[in-house]
């Protein structure tokens, strides 16, 4: 059994990095030949059955996995030229960055061949997952009114109650979340809608978060009752998801793209290759594994919705990363959010 | 017959000329398209990046003392538009670096708009630089946005043209290799039709070429039909010649032959009448000389200019064994035929009546009085075999094979009248239709056996 042979070891943070490390785990044998260090946003529980697929293949490989928030890994492979070979991340502008200023390898296979045009960026960025930006309410909070199924519907909702939502709204903070930033500003590209609803999410005293996950625990707890833009599948896999109702507005709903990208710290770019062409085949599979938490379905395979807004890959996302855009950008974000009240 | 030697080949040469010409084409089109490719690749990888950069000036500008710049999504997404390549960029304010890659530098130059392909980050680029002058405080001041883009897009453009061009040269190369073969061939037809028409023509036939040719060609039928012309008369005058000559050599010679007979009849004294037989007998060696000499003058002629005709060999020698048989019967040889029917050959009728004659004339010389000439005709697979055979010395055992050079006689023949030609005859006509001839001495008796072969028809 592969499960027996992991060998968890949780770590605060390595003291020769200075980017900030949220979990590290490594998976595999400990006298392993070769060893494939990943840094990653996603977390460990849910990228796990991916990697133990990989082990399973690859003998004599061990997999050391670094979760980190996706700025940190930004830092981390543009700024401190950390050695890894793998890095995943949900902040595709931030991938796209990173193969535009050269800090990718590239990477050719029958694999990355196979992908339509959407699903790549060059020979670096390699998409396999389709997430939406869901809003997950909490069905308690809910009881009496009809669920919303637009912006505009919810907009009016938080308007018509606000005693109801008073500070049981969250959403990520753009300071801080990479991917929270990469969903706003492509929300505010697609309809203004989206800077009225900050503004009523402002009025009501929003509360902001790094991270998925801990909104979908607050939705939980009790603690919110909207949680907006999050990832559904973070609690689609909850084992108390019938809690929650998971919304995919139908004004529109932006779909991110989970990516991957060979860094060009790798020190071995083949076994690297080797893990994409893994992670990519387990993802565009067909028929995807069942513990396979990472497909490129998602939510959305079947769903050639015309509110389903795909994020494209390209230098279109380099704008948004632009020191003086984002400035402007939080600017009005915060003079939205962050009301003087 | 004299070969002709060939040297070079008009078709070949004109067929390498052609293909020549179209290869130059075929190269030069793959260069000009490719360039052509090349131009607009790069042109309209300048003008988005124009357009681009536009963009970003055209939102930008001064509020209350202030520079205010915006980045349109468009600016940058235009740019993935077209290819995957990588985007830098850069937006300066007179010596202020506002924002993007603070390393991009500007193009030099003058103008609102300026190119530059260079190296950035390891990787070629080209670079646009667009400025425009903002008032700001009073001042104006140049507010310059500079993007770039690496090549790989248009590079894949350009190798996938090329691969194109490439085939389509190909293409046009092979279309008009075809095309110069059929011309070539085309070309060449006339030649071939007249060497064909004229090398078809029977012996006798020397008329002018009259079919149409190409005008090319004039003066080459011209020049032919001239020396035919020619080669007519003078043949004409040969032929006069020699009947002029058989006339003129045989009518006296005939007349002092008839004179010496009366001479002899009137003269009693011995010795006188003695001078009389020698000088009858030179005038009948002199009298078939010369009937040898034109008959071989003759068959040389008709050699050259063959008359074909379907000709049965057993009636040819039925005819001359019965014009004959008074000659035998004055020296009582009897002269006998065994022939088959339907030997039939294609031949020279004159020719052929002319060797056997000979053959007869020297058979009936060789024979003793009473003796006996076979003159038989054979079919032998595809042959028809002519035999004259006598009861003579026969051939003498050397030499035997240069009794068909002319005037060459055997050594026993001393005291025989000849001139050493029947045979050189008899063998020149056998060659001439493709035949020989095989001298031999009869394997029973004494005598010599000639025998003639043609192929049958």
């Amino acid at each position: 059994m592969r499960h027996a042979l992991i060998s968890l070891c949780l770590m605060a943070a390595a003291p020769a990095m200075a980017f900030e490390i949220e979990a590290r785990v490594q998976f595999g044998p400990d006298n392993a030949a070769t060893v494939l260090n990943v840094i990653s946003t996603a977390d460990i529980d849910l990228f796990a059955p991916v990697i133990l697929g990989y082990l399973d293949q690859t003998p004599n490989t061990a997999v050391d996995y670094v979760a980190v928030s996706s700025g940190e890994l930004m830092k981390a492979l543009r700024d401190e030229g950390a050695a890894f070979d793998i890095a995943i991340s949900s902040a595709m502008d931030l991938q796209t960055k990173l193969a535009n200023d050269g800090f990718a390898h590239a990477h050719n296979s029958d694999a990355t061949d196979a992908l339509p045009e959407w699903a790549r960026w060059r020979d670096h960025v390699f998409a396999f997952t389709q997430e939406p930006a869901s809003i997950v309410v909490s069905r308690a909070a809910f009881q009496g009114l009809t669920m919303p199924r637009t912006r505009q519907d919810l907009i009016a909702l938080m308007r018509k109650h606000p005693d109801r939502f008073m500070n049981r709204v969250g959403t990520y903070d753009l300071r801080l979340s990479g991917l929270g930033y990469l969903f706003a500003t492509q929300d505010a590209r697609t309809s203004e809608t989206y800077w009225r609803l900050t503004e009523v999410m402002g009025s009501l005293n929003a509360r902001l978060f790094c991270c998925s996950s801990d909104m979908i625990n607050g939705v939980a707890s009790g603690e919110l009752s909207i949680a907006y833009n999050v990832l559904g599948s973070y609690a689609r896999s909850r084992p108390d998801a019938d809690q929650f109702e998971i919304l995919l507005p139908t004004d529109f709903t932006t779909v991110m793209m989970r990516s991957v990208l060979i860094p060009k710290t790798t020190h071995d770019a083949d076994l690297a290759g080797d893990f994409v062409d893994h992670v990519l085949q387990t993802a565009w599979a067909e028929r995807p594994p069942k513990d396979a938490t990472f497909t490129i379905a998602g939510e959305v395979r079947n769903a050639e919705d015309d509110s389903l807004r795909r994020i494209r890959l390209g230098p279109g996302l380099l704008v948004f990363l632009d020191a003086y855009k984002k400035r402007q950008f939080l600017q009005a974000w915060e003079d939205a959010i962050l009301q003087k009240r | 017959m004299t070969m002709v030697t060939a040297k070079g080949s008009i078709q070949r040469r004109l067929m390498v000329s052609l293909l020549a010409g179209a290869a130059l084409l075929a190269v030069a089109l793959f260069f000009i398209v490719q360039s052509l490719a090349r131009q607009l690749a790069e042109e309209s990888q300048d003008n988005i990046l124009l357009a681009s950069a536009t963009s970003i000036l055209d939102a930008s500008a001064v509020r209350q003392g202030e520079l205010v710049l915006d980045l349109p999504y468009s600016a940058f997404s235009m740019l993935g538009n077209l290819s995957d390549d990588r985007v830098f960029y850069a937006v300066r304010f007179g010596a202020d670096f506002i924002t993007g890659y603070s390393d991009l530098e500007d193009v030099r130059g003058l103008g609102e708009a300026r190119f530059e392909t260079r190296d950035y980050l390891d990787e070629p680029v080209r670079v646009v630089a667009l400025s425009r002058l903002l008032s700001i405080s009073g001042r104006p001041t140049k507010l310059t946005v500079i993007i770039a883009q690496t090549r790989n897009g248009q590079r894949e453009t350009l190798e996938r043209i090329s691969s194109i061009a490439a085939t389509i040269g190909l293409g046009f190369f092979l279309a008009a290799a075809g095309l110069a073969a059929l011309a070539s061939r085309s070309a060449i037809r006339p030649l071939e039709r007249l060497a064909v028409s004229v090398g078809r023509r029977g012996p006798q036939d020397l008329r002018p070429v009259a079919a149409p040719v190409p005008s090319e060609m004039v003066t080459l039928v011209a020049a032919l039909n001239r020396f035919m012309e020619r080669l007519k008369v003078s043949l004409a005058r040969s032929e006069e010649f020699i009947a002029e000559a058989a006339h003129r050599v045989r009518t006296p010679l005939a007349t002092v032959r008839t004179q010496a007979d009366i001479t002899l009849r009137r003269v009693d004294k011995e010795e006188n009448r003695a001078a009389l037989r020698e000088m009858i007998r030179a005038i009948d060696e002199s009298s078939r000389a010369a009937g040898q000499l034109l008959d071989h003058a003759m068959v040389t002629f008709r050699s050259d200019n063959l008359e074909h005709s379907a000709l049965d060999v057993g009636q040819l020698a039925a005819e001359m064994v019965d014009r004959l048989h008074p000659l035998a019967e004055l020296r009582d040889i009897d002269l006998v035929l065994d022939s088959t029917s339907g030997a039939m050959i294609s031949g020279d009728t004159i020719l052929i009546q002319n060797a056997l004659r000979n053959l007869l004339d020297n058979a009936i010389k060789f024979s003793p009085a009473e003796g006996t000439v076979v003159v038989s005709v054979r079919r032998l697979e595809n042959q028809v075999l002519l035999g004259v055979q006598d009861q003579g010395k026969g051939f003498p055992a050397e030499g035997r094979d240069r009794l068909t050079r002319r005037f060459a006689r055997g050594s026993n023949a001393e005291g025989i009248i000849g001139s050493g030609l029947g045979l050189t005859i008899a063998n020149e006509v056998a060659l001439a239709h493709g035949g020989g001839v095989e001298i031999a001495n009869n394997r029973k008796g004494p005598g010599a056996c000639v025998t003639l072969s043609f192929p049958s028809a």
